[in-house]
């Protein structure tokens, strides 16, 4: 059991079932009042943020989260498979668990997998991923100072959108956070 | 809290704490008021159950506030008297909470909580404007007055209760710490007033209504910097009030500090009488927009 004052940034607490880590955290005390610490606290599952106000002494509760570096392999219907990096040990994570992640993930890509209670809850991407472009429409030429895009499907099977000069088979780095193009790059 | 770089240099530091203090001395000089000292060191704190005046073994306590002591000389005639000092509050450290701080205190006899209100409104405006260059103007609205609440009302409005004579001295701090503060706006001074009677150990009941207590405090970007009241002076309602605190302490495991029997016996002649104290260092916290309080102090207290 960890104690208010244990509060931490990275801390990570379970809260009805759920587990949340600490992202942001203050101790208050009003003059002639207790004292209190306010936080700033994430959902590790569905990354919803809340504050909240924990009294002075309360107790809360450990969540059993850890990270574990895992290598995706193919997907499967619903079931998308990692390895642990490790381990080598297998396990699946749900289409409904990675949402909009899944359209970034290609063959071999090292993420981090959220094992909650030894199970995998949820993946975080690397920021940057490396792509290609499998489906485009051709270079406009002359186009290619205007500023204006295109859209194109990448290699993982996101729908992004790119500049006019990029062309299927190209390499292009994706931000993984809003899908936004950031450059095309040399490769192979 | 909004993020600003940190001052940078020892020197710039010692400099803006050197411009705040002389501001605050040009403020109550300008006023006839007079600069006083008090003892650090006392035998007879005033008890309050949230508050922990840290014990020098032998010795005595480390003031947590010079309080009583300064209600002492008015009551023997000093008049209006200011003093900047140094307080300690045991356990409390935090982004914006040191062990030891810097206090400002003031009484202004023959005068209420609302005169003390003005006053405090007008030593802020009146160290922002010292404090502010071209480049840090002062933090909140220039020319507006502090936004001003009463309590009942403000609760009502952002946690959806009235707290009365009856109140939940711990269901109150939550909510206050939980809905009300993080409610205030942030680039203005708010004052608030008319607090729960049992929030207040030390000040006079609202005549009108005994169910509030005539204090006040003062926040400035979303920070507590001021507590302000009508001082009680009757010696019978404050002896059953510090014993109550005394209980609250003892309740806790903590050993109450000896009653302050000198400051019983003078407290009939301080009369009708307001005093406020203000933490200095969050003052400067609060106008250049540091969110530590480390920022402003001349060591942090883990350096020390």
């Amino acid at each position: 059991m960890y104690d208010s004052s244990d509060i931490r940034k990275n801390l990570k607490i379970l809260i009805d079932g759920q587990p949340w880590v600490v992202v942001d955290f203050q101790f208050v005390k009003p003059g002639k009042g207790t004292a209190f610490t306010r936080t700033r606290i994430k959902n590790m599952i569905t990354g919803a943020v809340l504050d909240k106000t924990f009294r002075s002494g309360e107790k809360l509760e450990p969540a059993e989260v850890e990270q574990v570096s895992a290598q995706y392999m193919y997907h499967e219907g619903e079931q998308y498979w990692f390895m642990d990096n490790s381990s080598y040990e297998q396990f699946a994570v749900s289409a409904a668990q990675l949402g909009d992640q899944a359209q970034f993930l290609t063959e071999n890509l090292v993420v981090n997998i959220t094992m909650f209670q030894g199970q995998p809850v949820g993946i975080e991407l690397p920021t940057f991923i490396e792509v290609q472009i499998t489906k485009c429409e051709p270079g406009v030429r002359g186009d290619t100072a205007s500023g204006g895009t295109k859209p194109a499907t990448i290699s993982s099977g996101a729908l992004i959108q790119v500049p006019f000069h990029i062309n299927e088979g190209d390499w292009v780095k994706v931000d993984t956070r809003d899908g936004r193009y950031v450059e095309r790059i040399n490769k192979r | 809290m909004r993020n600003r770089a940190p001052l940078g240099s020892t020197r710039a530091r010692l400099e803006l704490r050197a411009r705040g203090l002389a501001a605050v001395r040009s403020f109550f000089d300008a006023r006839g008021s007079l600069e006083v000292e008090t003892p650090l060191l006392l035998r007879a704190p005033a008890p309050e159950r949230h508050i922990v005046a840290p014990a020098v073994p032998g010795a005595g306590f480390l003031a947590a506030s010079p309080e009583l002591q300064m209600k002492r000389l008015v009551a023997d005639g000093a008049g209006p008297i200011h003093q900047i000092t140094r307080s300690f509050r045991g356990g409390e450290r935090g982004r914006v909470h040191l062990p030891e701080f810097t206090i400002v205190e003031w009484y202004l006899p023959g005068a209420t909580y609302r005169e003390a209100m003005d006053q405090t409104e007008a030593l802020v405006r009146w160290v922002a404007e010292r404090l502010a260059t071209p480049g840090n103007p002062p933090r909140f609205a220039p020319g507006f007055p502090f936004e001003r609440h009463r309590i009942p009302d403000l609760f009502e409005r952002l946690a959806g209760w009235r707290p009365g004579a009856d109140v939940d001295d711990e269901r109150f701090a939550f909510d206050l710490v939980d809905k009300v503060e993080p409610a205030l706006p942030r680039d203005q001074g708010v004052l608030l007033y008319d607090y729960p009677a049992s929030q207040a150990s030390l000040a006079r009941l609202c005549p009108a209504d005994p169910a509030y207590a005539e204090r006040f405090e003062l926040y400035l970007g979303g920070l507590e910097l001021a507590n302000g009241f009508t001082e009680l002076s009757d010696a019978a309602e404050q002896r059953a009030r510090f014993e109550r605190e005394r209980a609250a302490i003892a309740a806790q495991g903590r050993s109450p500090y000896p009653l302050d029997e000198r400051f019983l016996a003078a407290l009939p002649r301080l009369g009708l009488c307001a005093g406020v104290a203000l933490g200095f260092d969050r003052l400067l916290l609060a106008l250049t927009g540091l969110d530590d309080i480390g920022e402003v102090t001349s060591f942090r207290w883990e350096e020390v």
